[in-house]
């Protein structure tokens, strides 16, 4: 009996959990008269969504979001490959030193450096660029910690037998660590690539125009251009332009979603 | 040693080095230089009145320690990760335990908890300015159905801060919950197989099985939503603006604040400079504290 009834109450917590988005989805979707009323009517329109990606430069917002995510992570990828791999197979001189130094980053993340990585930033002349956007992201302690991690779970045979057949360590690295750490790889760039998608803070104060805005920021403007609350139909419809790759996204993958996140504790 | 085990060694040292040449630049010049430009920095008189920043000591920290808004921002903080660390252990907690043992929806309950995390802050920030409107906001209207009237939530010195709370245990509890869920696996079900058999009240089972034995799950957990609760304050741009009258306002909304509304890069350098104090504070207390009963792999 305890048991139905709390089962119960978790299933309307999942119920109110969903409630935000559906409801954002609801207005996104009905006719701007309606927007305000509270009567249940089932009127669709599209209306809102072709409004909004006229009224605002969408478009290029997406590219640049596209470019600035992947951008990120290709460069990781390589960063992180290369010191995962001299951290978990080769012993040298001061190992533990710079290892403390990609600690740091992630004790002292660059979301609280916003103001002297500006003054960074404006010293190597990148600002309003979408390099600028990037730059402070191309070392990822996250990232190596977790591939670190992967690769040492490797057998030591395999670049033995790597090395026999001729292959000096950096074949070694591309061509047997890199293929079998997919996993970590695919934790690693679903972590990346969601937290740099949804970044706002950072490229709101490096950006100047439109040309190099990401979505979160093209999102914020576009919603306080209105007076509040005066425009729900087309503020939700935006929002729901911005979330929608994660979301579906994480739909289709939710158990690597999940699984990824839980490496993104990782400290 | 050998000339040729020396060379060997002196070869692979370089190649280590040069493996982890690209990381350490990044590294060098947006984590290392930033934290001591602002240390430097923040002992400078730097702001719009003055074109050529000269040297002041501690001039900064002193101003701070006057500074009302620098203490407000600082409960703020604190109230911020009063409110919101215990209470989402505690709901990812049980969302877990339901998540791990339902067997209706399954996946979709997982989704129904879980996918606030996959949503920017931003957006957020939008969804709830609706959620929290006076008269048409979903809040509002819930009420409505009660015949209550309900306030005007961010406008409110009094209740913004609560909103706000409730916001991001929204966003949260989910993320939360998949530590959970990995730390239930590890449990092994033979406890809870010999417990049944000895008929353990099911609350029993939670208090002398499960919670004692998630112990390091949840703080490790407790680490991240302290450290989320100063990282988290995109939704302010959109929603309050720190205000009304800074009762939502938060130590990192506030240097963004001093650093790019105000252009006093002194006082900004000096904020940051206490934020990564914090931040370093509590890297120690996780590492000498509270490290030694959480188990990695």
């Amino acid at each position: 009996m305890m048991k139905k009834i709390s089962y119960g109450l978790m299933y309307i917590l999942a119920a109110v959990w969903t409630a935000p988005l559906v409801w954002t989805i609801w207005t996104a979707f009905r006719p701007k008269r309606l927007a305000l009323s509270s009567s249940i009517t089932f009127d669709f329109t599209l209306v809102n969504f072709t409004h909004v990606w006229s009224a605002a430069p969408f478009t290029t917002y997406y590219i640049n979001t596209i470019l600035i995510v992947a951008g990120i992570f290709a460069v990781q990828f390589l960063t992180a490959s290369m010191a995962a791999f001299a951290f978990a197979r080769i012993d040298f001189w001061g190992k533990n030193i710079v290892f403390l130094l990609f600690l740091a980053q992630i004790m002292i993340p660059a979301d609280i450096l916003i103001f002297p990585n500006y003054n960074v930033l404006r010293d190597l002349s990148l600002l309003d660029t979408k390099l600028g956007i990037m730059i402070p992201y191309f070392a990822s302690a996250f990232g190596v910690f977790l591939l670190r991690q992967m690769f040492k779970t490797l057998p030591f045979e395999l670049d033995e037998a790597a090395r026999l057949e001729g292959c000096n360590l950096w074949q070694v690295l591309w061509k047997i660590y890199v293929p079998l750490a997919r996993p970590a790889y695919i934790s690693f760039g679903l972590v990346s690539v969601s937290y740099h998608w949804n970044n706002f803070l950072w490229p709101l104060i490096v950006t100047n125009s439109i040309e190099n805005r990401p979505l979160t920021v093209g999102l914020a403007i576009f919603a306080q251009s209105f007076e509040t609350g005066a425009q729900w139909s087309e503020v939700t419809a935006a929002t729901i332009i911005v979330i929608l790759p994660l979301l579906l996204g994480f739909m289709v993958f939710q158990r690597q979603f999940m699984n990824s996140f839980i490496h993104s504790g990782i400290k | 040693m050998g000339t040729a085990a020396r060379r060997k060694a002196l070869r692979m040292n370089a190649f280590a080095w040069l493996l982890l040449f690209p990381s350490l630049i990044f590294l060098l010049l947006f984590t290392l230089y930033p934290v001591f430009g602002s240390l430097k920095l923040s002992l400078y008189q730097a702001d719009l009145g003055t074109p050529e920043p000269y040297f002041a000591g501690l001039d900064n920290y002193a101003a701070m320690a006057e500074d009302e808004v620098f203490w407000k921002v600082l409960t703020n903080n604190v109230w911020f990760a009063v409110g919101t660390v215990p209470t989402s252990i505690m709901i990812s907690l049980l969302m877990a335990i339901f998540a791990n043992k339902v067997m209706r929806a399954k996946g979709l309950v997982r989704t129904a908890f879980f996918y606030p995390t996959v949503i920017p802050m931003i957006a957020i920030g939008n969804i709830w300015l609706f959620i929290y409107t006076p008269d048409y906001g979903m809040v509002a209207r819930v009420l409505e159905w009660f015949g209550l009237e309900g306030p005007n939530w961010l406008g409110t010195q009094s209740l913004v801060m609560i909103a706000m709370i409730i916001m991001v245990l929204w966003k949260e509890a989910g993320y939360f919950m998949v530590f959970f869920l990995a730390g239930l696996q590890n449990i092994s079900e033979e406890l809870y197989e010999s417990a049944k058999v000895d008929g353990v009240p099911a609350w029993r089972v939670f208090w002398r099985i499960t919670f004692p034995l998630l112990m390091p799950t949840t703080l490790f957990v407790s680490i991240i939503a302290l450290t989320n609760s100063f990282k988290l304050v995109d939704h302010l741009w959109i929603m309050t603006k720190g205000g009304p009258e800074n009762a939502s306002n938060l130590l990192l909304y506030y240097i963004f604040e001093t650093a790019f509304s105000f252009w006093d890069r002194g006082m900004a350098s000096a904020l940051t400079t206490v934020m990564i104090a914090l931040l370093l504070l509590l890297a120690a207390l996780q590492f000498f504290g509270f490290d030694r009963k959480i188990h990695y792999r």
